[in-house]
């Protein structure tokens, strides 16, 4: 029997389900545990806006029961997934984290949440993000910032910042996340966890609030890279509802798994790690390096001359959807409304907005109607989206000899809160190693490569389209051979 | 430069509410002043894009080119009324509740 443990959340998830399946271990009791956790821990680290913790109790008693009654169970029976606060769970609060959206509760669930539900899996609540996806830090969350479980003067990164937390805290084992410019792997690697950005179009956008359609996808967050895989296997695949799903048929990444790396061309990209990355940053990836050639590996340098104009190209993109994306928020059929006797429709919709946006949201919804309008689209946003062909074009080059590229996740370790939040401009140039891979479409992983002054570092892998099964050999070669990095933060 | 002053090299206070408006959102003063010098520090880095030659370049925006998708024309079960106005911050009876247009 598995059961007692003081470290019940500890335990894998992939190996949860496979006992809960077996009846060894009860639903109820490994959803109770990471409850708990919540309850003694989350006052602090405040990575769920919404728990439904009845909800959770009694579909992990259903499971129980299934179990009982000897029915055959999904990959994921009875395992509690924490989920992102901009995707849409049917009869649970979806906020994204702003008071535009502080009361909406949708009417249907996002495909990915239906997947996790037809695997047996358990809703344990909505986490804490960056209001509309926009942020590095989750700082600019309407209901106040997640701090990070390493440090709780520090920032978990952003902006799926309470998915990661939770994770690290363990209280869940796995959570979803969206990533438009790095908001899986930014709080992945500032939390010291597992997370993957897939392939655009891998994973069914249905249900998710939109914020730049053509730079976003859903993905795994978890402890360990089997997990990760087993998530990722859950969700992927195609979706009618999604027109940009690709014709993938959905199955399992597992047999990805295992072996060495021989064979593996690993190239450092020279730009990622220019003059402005934290000397620890640097030192921490050359080990990573160095353990993959001990696994097996070759490694070679890539220089990308194109990447230095990634991160004005991806904003300009990033904030020009939004600005489209985001005028649905009018206040008439869902949101926030601003109360107001005998103002004529523009002046309600601009005073609605006004106050239903936080400073950022308004900030890139301005910035982005400036770039597409007349006299400026061409200068902006028609240029970056051709400068988004071209980093395309050079990694697809850089594919033909290197199985994968190398480079650090954030260049720097977790930031104090509120040291970079008055300077936009600083705080975008921190998604300056992320930002490339939602340009190119491409997947990537961050997986924990060392500490600085107690504070988690992160490795980023990226693969060519659909390279998800390379991205996670790599990542589980490399987390068996340097277990090390994956640790449990000092919360008591 | 015009009448522009130096901080205001790329989008002038005035411009700054016109775009506002026309992303309909009403700024306080103190926004104007501080998104009108925070635009200016962020535009000058996105013109940084100026320096690259992109005359041949074709605008793409997919990895993996996808034409034409279909799915069949099933008629699927819709929301229902109550459920698609469930969360109109005002209604009337049956209907969403608008502010008023004339």
């Amino acid at each position: 029997m598995v059961k007692a443990l003081a470290g019940l959340f500890e335990l894998p998830a992939w190996e949860a389900a496979r006992h809960i399946r077996g009846g060894e271990l009860l639903a109820e009791e490994y959803v109770s545990c990471f409850l708990e956790r919540m309850e003694k821990l989350d006052g602090r680290v405040k990575a769920y806006i919404t728990v439904v913790r009845e909800e959770a109790l009694k579909q992990a008693r259903l499971v129980d029961e299934k179990v009982k009654a000897g029915a055959r169970l999904g990959r994921l029976a009875g395992v509690p997934v924490a989920v992102k606060d901009n995707i849409c769970t049917s009869g649970i609060r979806t906020t994204c984290a702003s008071r535009m959206l502080e009361n909406f509760v949708p009417p249907y669930d996002a495909t990915v949440v239906e997947r996790l539900k037809a695997e047996d899996a358990v809703i344990l609540g909505k986490t804490n993000m960056d209001e509309f996806a926009m942020g590095t830090s989750t700082e600019t969350s309407y209901f106040g910032p997640t701090k990070n479980p390493w440090n709780l003067e520090r920032v978990p990164g952003g902006s799926s910042g309470g998915s990661a937390a939770a994770v690290a805290a363990g209280m869940a084992p796995l959570s979803l996340g969206s990533d438009t410019g790095g908001s899986i792997r930014c709080p992945a690697s500032f939390c010291g966890v597992v997370g993957l950005k897939p392939t655009y179009g891998l994973v069914s956008r249905y249900g998710l609030i939109a914020y730049a359609n053509s730079l976003e996808q859903i993905g795994p967050i978890a402890f360990n890279t089997r997990d990760c895989s087993l998530l990722l296997s859950v969700i992927a695949g195609r979706d009618l509802r999604d027109s940009t799903t690709l014709s993938v048929e959905a199955g399992s990444y597992d047999g990805a798994l295992g072996g060495d790396l021989k064979g593996f061309k690993v190239g450092l990209v020279k730009e990622l790690m220019g003059e402005g990355t934290h000397p620890a940053v640097v030192e921490a990836l050359q080990r990573f390096a160095g353990k993959l050639e001990e696994l097996g590996a070759w490694i070679g340098k890539v220089s990308l001359p194109i990447l230095e104009y990634a991160l004005p190209a991806y904003y300009i993109i990033a904030m020009s959807e939004a600005s489209s994306n985001l005028a649905r928020y009018d206040g008439i059929r869902y949101g926030f409304r601003a109360e107001g006797e005998g103002l004529d429709w523009s002046r309600e919709f601009s005073v609605t907005r006004s106050l239903g946006f936080g400073s950022e949201v308004k900030r890139r919804i301005i910035l982005g109607t400036y770039a597409l309008s007349a006299g400026y689209y061409d200068r902006f946003f028609l240029k970056a989206v051709k400068v988004a062909t071209m980093i395309r074009r050079s990694l697809t080059e850089s594919f033909k000899k290197f199985s994968l590229l190398l480079a650090p996740t954030m260049p720097l370790p977790p930031f104090r809160l509120g040291e970079k939040i008055s300077d936009p401009l600083a705080l975008y140039m921190c998604d300056i190693d992320t930002v490339p891979v939602n340009l190119a479409g491409v997947p990537a992983i961050s997986v924990p490569c060392g500490f600085h002054e107690g504070l988690p570092l992160g490795a980023q892998l990226i693969a060519p389209p659909l390279g998800e099964g390379r991205l996670l050999k790599a990542a589980e070669a490399y987390e068996k051979a340097a277990p090390e990095m994956f640790k449990r933060p000092p919360l008591g | 430069m015009g009448e522009k002053s130096k901080a205001e090299k790329h989008i002038s206070r005035r411009e700054v509410e016109h775009v506002a408006w026309l992303a309909r959102i009403e700024l306080s003063e103190e926004e104007k002043k501080l998104y009108t010098q925070q635009f200016n520090q962020i535009l000058a880095y996105f013109s940084k894009l100026a320096e690259l030659d992109t005359e041949e370049v074709p605008p793409e925006l997919h990895v993996v080119s996808l034409v034409n998708v279909y799915r069949d024309d099933k008629v699927e079960k819709p929301l229902s009324r109550g459920e698609a106005l469930k969360n109109a911050p005002k209604k009337r009876e049956e209907y969403f509740e608008a502010p008023k247009i004339l």
